[in-house]
């Protein structure tokens, strides 16, 4: 008998049971940061960003654009009393603007109507849903973490979600990096290859925003979003896998209904 | 050898110059262009003991070409092909001048050069319109012609989760006759985002340039700023940090090759096991600093932060999971039917290996040991101990896994030294000052993957020039030359054996 075969039931059970059972590697995770106070008078926090994720409001208030933060840290070490870190791994948002803290107003009433037509269309694919990742100009962290779903403590698979190599058979798309110009075709003709219907996700804030590369150099286009429509938006430098794992169960509608620590649903 | 008889020129006269410094045993580490008001600055990097020296020479105003280095020294292929696409010059008498890192263009007409004078502003063109790049996606050039060649090409969308590359295998059948690379689809502009930076946000940059790597880049970058700072050293309880976390990377990367290779070969469990232990090594990372990569950890002048465990937590958690992944790394070594698929596959020959200055564990397999840690050391590497490496020349993918178990045991050995340190090492601030003011460096570490090196300029304080060469870039290239003799079904093992990242080639 191959000695794996044992090897495989060492360490007993090491799969996580989210989301059915919380998590405490996923309640403590550090997502991107939130808004905590109001900012001291005379200091422009807006300043310390180095991604213009920070901005200011006709008043004193502080808005944080969540897709364009790298978690750099910069702005909670300086203002502890006006940012922190977000906990859990619900950074997910089906909107763009969703990802705007404080919410934007308006943004709630958006969001159901784009739930509702979302989850008209996965209706039919809540089983067993298949896969697709392309590469659009990543640092590389990006395909790290999506290939870490298949490590046994995320095992997919037991949720049913395969990856699959060919874009006829895949229902979802995850799209990485700031949208390299070289990688729009072959991400086009992918994207065209999948059958209807088909959801898009961008992983993490490069695909999402252009990250530090911001909003376009000679050879990206600030993200994914100019490229193809995008369903889920997912940042985080890189997005960790279970947030990864949260955001595709957000498109397909197969959250709980009060996930444990994940602070989502956006 | 001379590089053009009869006609020397200051290129030429420095080219033999550098092609005699290799001849004698440094390492050729990089060519690279700087556009400036009085012309295009090359800069040749070699490597020796203890230092990086830089070799310059200045092309005047408007020249449209120079002699090329690389019919004296084969290294700079890819380097020239490079400064070609970045800077519209062309190196003479070099042998393939195609596209490496700028995308073709669909429309005929001169490609836009960023790095030429008022050529790719790095804002402005995100729309996609006359200036921007565009890739022509059916000018696949066929360099084995006759009857009978197929070209398949392979990419750049991947089968599996895999960062964009395209690989066109030219070949009669079976055997493999010729591989060409296409590294340009996921070219992002890096060195030109540089250029737009305040020097303190360069960091930040850097640990995204090649992110398997990210605190090597991270490092690099910080000791070319703190030379240029004029640091001339950072407090030590910042050194020992900046240790934990290279060594914690080099963990990451090389079980991730361990669970390629596993994977390709078929051995579900295997996989499942160093996956697992990578997954472990990863939230470890993330406890110490909130990031599974060991970003925000590197600042110019220190690190940001102590680790947010105790050292003797971090002893304990890292004898615990070096005990658990030897016990497998047994194991895998002792599976006849994987060693199998590894012996033989993907073989560079110890002399080529020298010849090309190979870095990191590809090198390494191949009996070309340059390690930056030991060579020109930096930050605590001076001051802890390294165990006698290991001998190995077979070159095949077999050797390079046995380099990464040798390099995964010294790292354990490194960590579980900086920790103890760390223990009692006082306290005292974490970072000195380090003003970037005007200056030029260049800084290195050694990564995962081998060395990373990086050639910085600032002015006022702001970067004019950040050059990152990675060694996914200098190694990538000899996939050229070890597929010769192999059949297709060895392609997995073999990139999965050189474990590069196309993030940090393509830039
Ligand atoms: S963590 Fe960094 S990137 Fe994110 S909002 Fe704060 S300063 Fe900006």
């Amino acid at each position: 008998m191959s000695p794996w075969v044992l090897r495989g039931l060492r360490d007993g059970v090491v799969t996580t049971r989210w989301p059915k059972r919380p998590d405490g590697y996923a309640d403590t995770w550090r997502g991107p940061v939130v808004v905590t106070g109001p900012p001291p008078p005379g200091d422009d926090p807006a300043a310390v960003c180095p991604t213009g994720a920070i901005s200011r409001g006709p008043g004193a208030e502080v808005a944080v654009d969540q897709g364009r933060c790298v978690l750099c840290g910069r702005c909670v070490r300086r203002f502890p009393d006006v940012f922190a870190f977000s906990a859990g791994i619900g950074a997910a948002s089906l909107t763009r603007p969703g990802l705007v803290v404080p919410p934007l107003p308006g943004t709630e009433r958006d969001l159901a109507a784009v739930r509702a037509s979302l989850a008209e269309r996965t209706a039919a694919l809540r089983r067993s849903v298949h896969l697709r990742h392309v590469d659009a100009g990543s640092d590389g962290t990006e395909e790290q973490e999506i290939a870490a779903l298949l490590n046994p403590v995320y095992d997919i698979h037991r949720l049913g979600i395969y990856f699959t190599a060919s874009p006829r058979h895949a229902d979802v798309l995850l799209v990485t990096g700031a949208g390299a110009y070289g990688m729009a075709e072959p991400l086009r003709r992918t994207y065209d290859g999948m059958p209807d219907p088909k959801i898009v996700i961008a992983v993490g804030t490069d695909a999402v925003s252009g990250g530090l590369l911001g909003d376009g150099t000679y050879a990206t286009s600030g993200g994914v979003g100019s490229v193809l429509p995008v369903d889920v938006w997912l940042p985080g430098s890189p997005p960790p896998p279970f947030a990864i794992l949260y955001a595709l169960l957000l498109a397909l509608g197969r959250l709980p209904s009060a996930p444990a620590g994940t602070g989502g649903g956006r | 050898m001379t590089a053009t008889a009869g006609r020397a020129t200051p290129v030429t006269a420095l080219w033999d110059e550098i092609a005699g410094q290799v001849a004698a045993g440094r390492r050729f580490a990089g060519l690279m262009g700087t556009q400036r008001d009085d012309g295009l600055l090359l800069s040749a990097h070699l490597a020796g003991p203890g230092q990086v020296t830089t070799h310059e020479v200045r092309l005047p105003p408007g020249a449209r070409s120079y002699p090329a280095l690389t019919p004296v020294l084969g290294a700079a292929f890819w380097y020239e092909r490079e400064l070609h696409d970045l800077f519209g010059i062309v190196p003479d008498g070099h042998p393939r001048l195609e596209p490496l890192i700028l995308p073709q263009p669909v429309r005929h007409g001169p490609l836009p050069r960023p790095g030429a004078p008022g050529g790719g502003d790095a804002s402005g063109e995100g729309d996609g319109g006359a200036g921007a790049i565009w890739p022509d996606v059916h000018a696949v050039p066929r360099h084995v012609l006759g009857a009978g060649l197929f070209t398949i090409p392979h990419g750049p969308v991947r089968s599996g989760v895999m960062e964009s590359i395209e690989y066109l295998v030219e070949t009669p059948g079976e055997d493999i006759p010729h591989l060409n690379l296409r590294i340009f689809y996921k070219h992002r502009g890096i060195e030109k985002r540089f250029e737009r930076l305040p020097a303190a946000d360069g960091v930040l940059l850097a640990e995204r340039t090649e992110g398997v790597a990210s605190v090597a880049h991270a490092l690099a970058f910080a000791h070319a700023a703190e030379r240029i700072g004029g640091v001339e050293e950072i407090p030590w309880r910042a050194a020992l940090v900046r240790v934990l976390h290279a060594e914690l990377e080099r963990l990451a990367a090389h079980l991730d090759a361990a669970t390629r290779l596993a994977d390709a070969a078929g051995l579900a469990v295997a996989a499942a096991r160093f996956g697992l232990h990578k997954e472990r090594i990863a939230r470890l990372t993330g406890r110490m600093c909130g990031s599974r990569f060991g970003r925000g950890v590197v600042v110019p002048g220190g690190v940001s932060a102590l680790p947010g465990i105790a050292a003797a937590d971090l002893l304990d958690e890292a004898g615990r999971l070096q005990r658990s992944i030897e016990s497998d790394v047994r194991v895998l070594m002792g599976t006849a039917s994987f060693l199998d698929r590894l012996r033989g596959t993907g073989r560079l020959a110890p002399a080529r290996a020298a010849e090309h200055g190979t870095l990191g564990p590809v090198g390494k397999a191949s009996g070309y040991r340059d390690d930056a840690r030991r060579a020109r050391p930096y930050d605590a590497y001076d001051s802890l101990g390294f165990s006698a490496p290991q001998e190995h020349a077979d070159g095949d993918a077999l050797a390079r896994l046995r380099v990464r178990w040798d390099e995964l045991r010294q790292s354990f050995h490194l960590i579980r030294q900086a920790a103890d340190e760390l223990a009692d090492a006082g306290d005292g601030p974490l970072a000195v000052p380090c003003e970037f003011g005007s200056g030029r460096a260049v800084g290195w570490a050694e990564g995962p993957h081998g060395e990373v090196l990086y050639d910085l300029r600032t002015e006022d304080g702001r970067i004019t020039r950040c050059r990152p060469r990675s060694p996914s870039f200098h190694n990538l290239v000899l996939f050229h030359e070890v597929f010769h003799t192999d059949i297709l079904t060895d392609f997995p093992f073999i990139e999965a054996s050189f474990g590069l990242s196309i993030a940090g080639a393509a830039l």
